[in-house]
This record gives C-alpha cells, structure tokens and sequence, in this order.
C-alpha cells in the first residue's frame, strides 16, 4: 500500500444525466503527497468532471475513484474536508463577512456543532492567513478585496482546513501577471515545503509546464497524454488538442507554447 | 454587552406587555389580578414565543435560499394556512383547536408541495426553484381561498380574514404551553445547522468542499423553519416582517454568524412582537387592531431604511 498516494482514480468513466456522450472516459490519475499535477485541456474537456469524480462528488459509472487507498464515495464530506482543501472556480457572496471570518470557515470540518471556536482553530487561521501573506487583509471585508487578494483569502481558507491535498480549479483565471505568478509560486512552495499534494486545473499551459511536476492532458474527456511536461507538451499533441498552430520552445527546461497567428477562414 | 442590552430589552418588553392593557391594574395587583393572570401573560409569553420562531425562521431560510430578501411566507406557507383556516369556516368546523389546526394542516400541505416542487430536475432543493414553487403555491392558495370567500355568504369569514391579518387575542396558557412544547425541537435543529448555514452561503459545491453535508443540511433547515412557521400561524395568523426585520437589524448588529445569528434573532423576534401587540390591544382600546398591521406599520419604514443603508453602503 502507497501510504504517500493520496488521489487516484483508475479508468473512471462518467456521463452526466441525459449527456449525449461521456464527460470522462477511463481516465486514470494518481496524486501522491509532495506532488503537482496540472489538469489541462480545451473548455468542455472534462477537466472539473475529473476533479468532482476524485473528490467523491459524482460517482464513476466505471472505474475507480479512491482518497488514501479508500473508495471516494465512502469518505464523509466532514472527513474529506479535513484531507483535501478546495479553491472552487466560483463561490457566492450572499451575506458579507471579514476576511478572517471567512478564513474561519475552512475550520468547520474540524469543530463540533455545540462547540465554540478553540484557540487552536484561531492558531490555524492566522497561520494560513500568514502563509498566504493575507494577514494585513485580516479585517477587511471579502467585497474590498482585489482580484489576487481574494484569491489569496481563498487559498488561507483551504489551508486552514490543515488539508494534506490542495484542489485548485482555474485559481488565475481573472489574474495579472504578477498575481498569477505569486499563486503558483506559493503553490509549488507548499508542495515543496509543507509536502502537500497539489491538483491544478488550468488554461495557462506555459505555467502548467513551469511549474508542475507532472500534467495531465485531456480532450473530450479522454486522457491524451500523461507525464513529465516535457512528455506531454509536444506540439503535435498540443496543436490536436487546442485546434490551433504553435511552436514549443523550450525555456528552463520546460516546454514553452508560443501560439502562432492564423487568418479566420 | 450586547447580549445583555438584547435580554435586558426581551425582558422589558415582556414587563411591559404584563403591566399595560385596555384596563388598568394597579403595579401592587399585579401578581394576583386575574386579567394578569389569565390574559395578559400567557398573551404577552405566547406573542414572545411566536416572534421568536418567526424571527429564527427568517433567518434560517435567508440562509437557505441565499437570498436576504427571504422571510418565512415566502414559500407558500401562509397562502396554504389562509386556505385551512378558511376552509374550515367554511365547512363550520367547530371547536377552539378548529381554525389553528385547519390552518397548521393548509401551512403543512403548502410546505409538502413546494418542498416537492423543489427537488424537480434533481435531488437538491435549489433556492430558485423553491421561491419560484413558494410563490406559486401561495398564489394558487390565495386563489382558491378567495374562491371560497365569493362563495360564502357567512358572516364568520370577515373574522377569518382578520384573524390571517395576525392576532394573538386566542391567547391561553393551554396555547402558550402546546408552543412551548412544539417549538425547542424545530429551534434545537436550526441552531445545530448554524455552522453549515454559513457554508451554505458560499454555494452548495463550495460548502461541500468545506465539510457540510449539503443536502441534509437543506432538508433539516427546510423542514425546521416551515414547521416553526406553521405553528406560528396556526395560533397567531399571518404576522407579516418579524421574519424579515428581525433577522436584517440582527444580522447588521451581530454579522452572520448563524451561531450567534439566530439566538439574537430569536430574542429580537419575540421582543418585537410583545411590544407589537401590546400596541395593538392599547393603541384604539377597547378595540384591537391585528398585530399584523402594527408590525407592517413599523417594518415597513425600517425596512425602507436598511434598504437606503443598503444601496448606499
């Protein structure tokens, strides 16, 4: 038994009700402690189906999901959150709240319904929040908050959970360079540092490439190609993938993907 | 300080819903004056008991459907009670339990639909289609109880519609006990899904994330709040914006934080409407008027109020 194995699916198959075809089909992916696995593909690939499947939030119609060597299905929300911490694509704001307030909520999963709040859960916010270099926004409300402060606030949130696995689903999507480079940074730190299992779903192949270790690539729900960047970003299998022109260039060692011009038909 | 200052008030509110009234009882009688005794007290615990549910309700269902706009009429409840209670003078039920268990049946059978109608498409009660459901129930309620009304010639439906408008002149200690026994149950589960009511507002899939079983969480709260709700109509009618009121100042003072939310919702709900129906026996004394219009009266300016604080903020 591979006790640093934390995620894994093994051909997992899934159509959503009344779908005309699979949103995945028998893909299989592992993620072990220490660890960062890009999820990348075109809109519509499957990449947050792929995501909701490990996580015990849809059930495979084939195939295997498992969390620590157990089926997904069988973990309690409660206990899955104490495992795995989460920054969805979106989330609501219905009632305001203040940064650290929210950043509380990543405790839930480890209070008990009567009980107050303890002063090891206050210990744990201000430590994500300070992880996260989000401790001067600790009293500010969510809605003041800028595009890459928000999504710093997030992040403390799944770290408070205490998570052995980060889940990030698209965390730059409405990024600048500078935040989006600060994200993936303090990423790819606590993997290296807290060893902390990392999945990140995202457009941004260049920094997929930089800085994970592995990627998953996938087209119409199916697994194109898995591996080392290096493996995987060709830029026959890219340009199929994408439906577009590029050339790959590589930088660091990485493989870069400059896409090229093309006249609209 | 807070808590202190909104107990201090829950209480000031009950002294003054026991010592004010139509007829006057002088302060050294209080403890053995019969209108005290059997009317003014279980009236005055009754009126904090119902203020109390309809303000924890409201503030569990604002959380549930993810909408601050929500009170607890919203989905259908009152249109189905209106229609039982209705019906039941219609039919010439007799009885002093008649009209508050015909109304409890029509509140209950309105819960039943819309709940039912919420899960269409899908097993979770999405907040959109429970409104929607709510809005319909109670129309298509409103309708046909107004069908029975144009039917009828008898006289009692003009105190049907009086009654629905809020009154708790059916006060007795025999009401005030069945409310006290009925309502910990629905309370003690609203307060137990305080914390996921916080997850909840972030969205169901994000709440899921942070360890809330979701969908129990919906039904528990659904079924809390409607029944806290029903019975609240069934002994005091229709008593419209201590839901909606309540929960808004208490949100503004104490966040929302449904832990502490809801225990202040609560004892805001039941100080607002003993004071409300004390109001409403003093103001045109010997008459009263339905406690219903005196918390309309004030809520409505308050609301516009937090609205204004609202748009500006």
């Amino acid at each position: 038994m591979d006790d640093r194995l934390i995620l894994a699916l093994a051909g997992v198959t899934f159509r959503y009700p009344d779908a005309a075809r699979d949103a995945v089909t028998d893909v299989s992916l592992a993620v072990r402690d220490g660890e960062c696995v890009a999820l990348l593909g075109p809109n519509g690939s499957g990449k947050t189906t792929l995501l909701r499947l490990a996580l015990g939030l849809l059930r495979p119609a084939q195939g295997e999901a498992a969390i620590l060597g157990r089926a997904a299905a069988l973990w309690s929300r409660r206990e899955l959150a104490r495992l795995v911490g989460v920054v969805p694509q979106r989330e609501e704001t219905s009632f305001p709240l203040r940064v650290r307030d929210a950043v509380l909520l990543g405790r839930y999963a480890r209070l008990s319904p009567w009980s107050g709040e303890r002063p090891e859960d206050r210990a744990a916010v201000e430590r994500a929040l300070a992880q996260c270099d989000a401790t001067d926004l600790a009293d500010r409300w969510l809605t003041t908050l800028s595009g890459g402060e928000f999504q710093r606030v997030r992040l403390a949130r799944a770290l408070a959970q205490e998570p052995r696995a980060l889940v990030l689903d698209e965390p730059t999507a409405s990024l600048d360079v500078r935040h989006e480079m600060e994200l993936f940074e303090r990423v790819r730190a606590l993997v290296d540092r807290e060893r902390l299992a990392a999945v990140v779903i995202t457009h941004q192949v260049n920094l997929a490439a930089r800085f994970a270790d592995r990627v998953l690539l996938l087209a119409d729900g199916r697994a194109v190609g898995q591996g080392t960047p290096a493996a995987v970003l060709t830029r026959e299998t890219v340009e199929r993938v994408f439906r577009w022109p590029v050339a790959i260039e590589p930088f660091d060692d990485r493989p870069q993907m400059i896409p090229l011009r093309q006249p609209l038909p | 300080m807070k808590w202190l200052a909104l107990i201090a008030l829950a209480l000031a509110s009950l002294v003054c819903a026991v010592m004010l009234g139509p007829s006057h009882v002088p302060t050294a009688e209080l403890f053995s004056s019969p209108i005290v005794r059997d009317l003014r007290l279980p009236r005055a615990l009754l009126a904090f008991l119902v203020g109390g549910a309809l303000g924890t309700a409201g503030a569990s269902l604002q959380a549930l459907v993810r909408n601050p706009l929500a009170d607890p009429y919203l989905l259908g409840l009152s249109g189905g009670a209106g229609l039982g209670a209705v019906a039941a003078i219609a039919l010439h039920l007799a009885g002093p339990w008649a009209l508050p268990l015909a109304a409890f049946a029509g509140a209950l059978g309105a819960m039943g639909l819309v709940y039912r109608l919420g899960l269409v498409g899908g097993a979770e009660l999405d907040p959109r289609v429970l409104i929607l459901a709510g809005v319909a129930v109670g129309a298509f309620a409103a309708a046909v109880t107004t069908a029975l009304v144009s039917l009828s010639d008898a006289t009692e439906l003009r105190n049907a519609f009086l009654w629905l408008w809020g009154g708790l002149s059916g006060a007795s200690w025999d009401t005030v006990r069945v409310m006290a026994i009925y309502t910990p149950l629905p309370l003690a589960v609203l307060y137990a899904a305080a914390r996921p009511l916080d997850l909840l507002a972030l969205g169901d899939e994000p709440a899921r994330h942070l360890g809330a079983d979701v969908e129990r969480v919906k039904r528990r709260v659904y079924v809390a709040a409607s029944l806290l709700t029903a019975a609240a109509v069934a002994v005091s009618g229709v008593i419209g914006f201590v839901g909606l009121i309540v929960p808004h100042v208490m949100r503004t003072l104490w966040g929302h934080h449904h832990r502490t939310l809801l225990p202040a919702a609560f004892l805001g709900g039941g100080t607002l409407l003993a004071l409300a129906d004390t109001l409403a026996r003093t103001a045109i004394a010997p008459r009263e008027l339905p406690v219903g219009i005196v918390t309309a009266l004030v809520g409505v300016p308050v609301f516009t109020l937090l609205l204004r604080r609202w748009t500006t903020a």
